[in-house]
């Protein structure tokens, strides 16, 4: 799962010159940094609720819970377990 | 009235931690009007000093034109200071629907509508026309009035990376089953100075069913052959939906902005568009000035062509004296240092040196992308951009960052 998020974000976010000088791992800042910036957050969310078959709710989607693969990680279990 | 003192104490922690990370704006005092060369208080309570600007919008040289100021002061003699209304109530006079009227006719649309600046624009035409069955495709740089609009809107949101139409095209695949499919950009991309391709994104948007909407802010008055924006540099004038731009940069740099486009989507700012419903008109010596703007440079090319001629030089000069810039054509031109320290250093040292320009960092571009942005004018002329180039050559070579790439710099600067 790691890894498939991994790939999403390096593919949705990042253009050929930064896949080449960014390396990104599970504890990468990924918002904080600017890599994803708040505003393009929302594909990434879709693409998480759409292939985990989760929903998150606005309300948990902040910043701070996107800002890591590992803590994403985090908020997709909760949901599973709380679907 | 109750300020208590929790809330003075946690306002002023707020400003203290801003001054912390570097990102405090200062304002400057200008004792002139806007033009290349002006007087500058700074620090504050100096003497103020004569520097040649290379920080202002007035890409055409119009904020301090003759012309243009006897047209505003007619406007003022005519019909007055202010309206005192908003205009669906009694704030529109003859010189809005013949400003707007101009407008339509310059840019090559159907309809336009004023709004008091772009931002408001921005801010307002999207909840008007959009709902939650349809999508905002929108490229990652464009401007952030453009994305509180977008959030002020119920329609779904996305993005893709800066001009990229790969990924632009995966998203209208992706959207397929809205019932209508926005793309968004900038015309000229503020703190790049590079262009959307507008040709490519037409295509696109022909082949998927996709409307287009375009900022050209940064473009009306002097992209394109006789400077009607970038759409006119692609070749596709009248088929961008939606243009917003704005009076406040080279259509003169007092203020207001317009919706112009498709007839429907005009009236439908006109009847629920927040910003214009309740916000006052554009007072009526700015709407003359905008007119005499009009008039100008659609009598004469001069002004655009003088720009373009500016930029050419300056964007050759500052590669050969050293530095890394930003690949484009347009007024705006990046000199790039990758360290935001540094770009304040090179900002501070080009003050002394008589030169007016500002650092930017991120927040404001992406981390590890620092910058000074310059931009050319139809003001300037050749001698003092090479005086400028000159004072650029000495502050880069007390750096030592000239000849270097951006390896080079981030390997002695970090970024």
């Amino acid at each position: 799962m790691k890894d498939v998020i991994l790939d999403y974000i390096r593919r949705e976010y990042l253009d050929d010159e930064e896949a080449e000088e960014i390396r990104l791992d599970e504890n990468t800042p990924l918002i904080s940094s600017g890599i994803v910036d708040s505003f393009s957050m929302v594909s990434l969310k879709r693409f998480l609720e759409k292939k985990y078959s989760i929903s998150i709710p606005d309300a948990d989607a902040t910043p701070e819970a996107f800002d890591t693969v590992s803590r994403i990680l985090d908020l997709i279990a909760r949901f599973r377990k709380e679907a | 009235m109750a300020y208590p003192g929790a809330a003075r104490e946690a306002f002023a922690r707020e400003i203290e931690s801003i001054r912390g990370q570097g990102l405090f704006k200062e304002e400057r005092f200008i004792h002139s009007p806007q033009s290349s060369g002006i007087l500058v208080e700074y620090p504050s309570g100096e003497a103020p000093r004569k520097v040649l600007n290379l920080c202002s919008n007035n890409y055409l040289g119009l904020s301090s034109h003759p012309e243009v100021i006897a047209a505003a002061h007619r406007g003022l003699d005519e019909r007055g200071y202010g309206m005192s209304s908003v205009r669906f109530i009694c704030g529109t006079q003859d010189l809005h629907r013949d400003l707007e009227s101009a407008i339509t006719s310059f840019l090559g649309t159907e309809d336009t509508i004023l709004f008091p600046s772009c931002m408001d624009a921005n801010a307002g035409v999207f909840e008007a026309v959009l709902g939650p069955e349809d999508v905002i495709i929108s490229d990652r740089l464009v401007h952030a009035s453009i994305i509180d609009g977008i959030r002020l809107c119920k329609a779904v949101q996305d993005s893709y990376k800066h001009a990229d139409m790969g990924h632009l095209e995966s998203k209208l695949e992706e959207h397929q089953d809205k019932r209508i499919r926005l793309i968004v950009t900038d015309g000229v991309f503020s703190m790049d100075g590079d262009l959307a391709p507008l040709d490519r994104i037409c295509e696109l948007a022909e082949k998927h069913g996709a409307m287009v909407f375009v900022d050209d802010s940064h473009a009306s008055g002097f992209i394109g052959k006789t400077g009607r924006g970038t759409h006119e540099h692609f070749g596709v004038l009248g088929k961008i939906d939606i243009i917003t731009t704005t009076l406040g940069k080279g259509l003169g740099g007092a203020s207001g902005g317009c919706v112009s486009g498709r007839k429907e989507i005009v009236e439908l700012c006109r009847q629920r568009a927040r910003p214009y419903l309740f916000s006052n008109a554009v007072p009526p010596p700015i709407a003359c000035a905008a007119l005499k703007v009009l008039e100008i440079l659609s009598r004469t090319t001069e002004r655009r062509d003088k720009l373009e001629e500016n930029t050419k030089f300056w964007r050759k000069a500052i590669r050969e004296a050293g530095f890394v810039i930003k690949d484009g054509e347009s007024p705006i031109v990046p000199i790039m240092l990758f360290n935001a320290k540094l770009s304040q250093d090179v900002a501070r040292d080009l003050f002394r040196e008589g030169v007016y320009v500002v650092g930017f960092f991120f927040p404001v571009v992406p981390a590890g992308q620092a910058r000074i942005r310059t931009q050319m004018s139809a003001d300037h002329d050749i001698p003092e951009l090479e005086k400028a180039v000159e004072a650029f050559r000495r502050v880069g070579e007390k750096y030592g960052i000239l000849g270097l790439d951006k390896k080079g710099i981030v390997a002695r600067y970090g970024n």
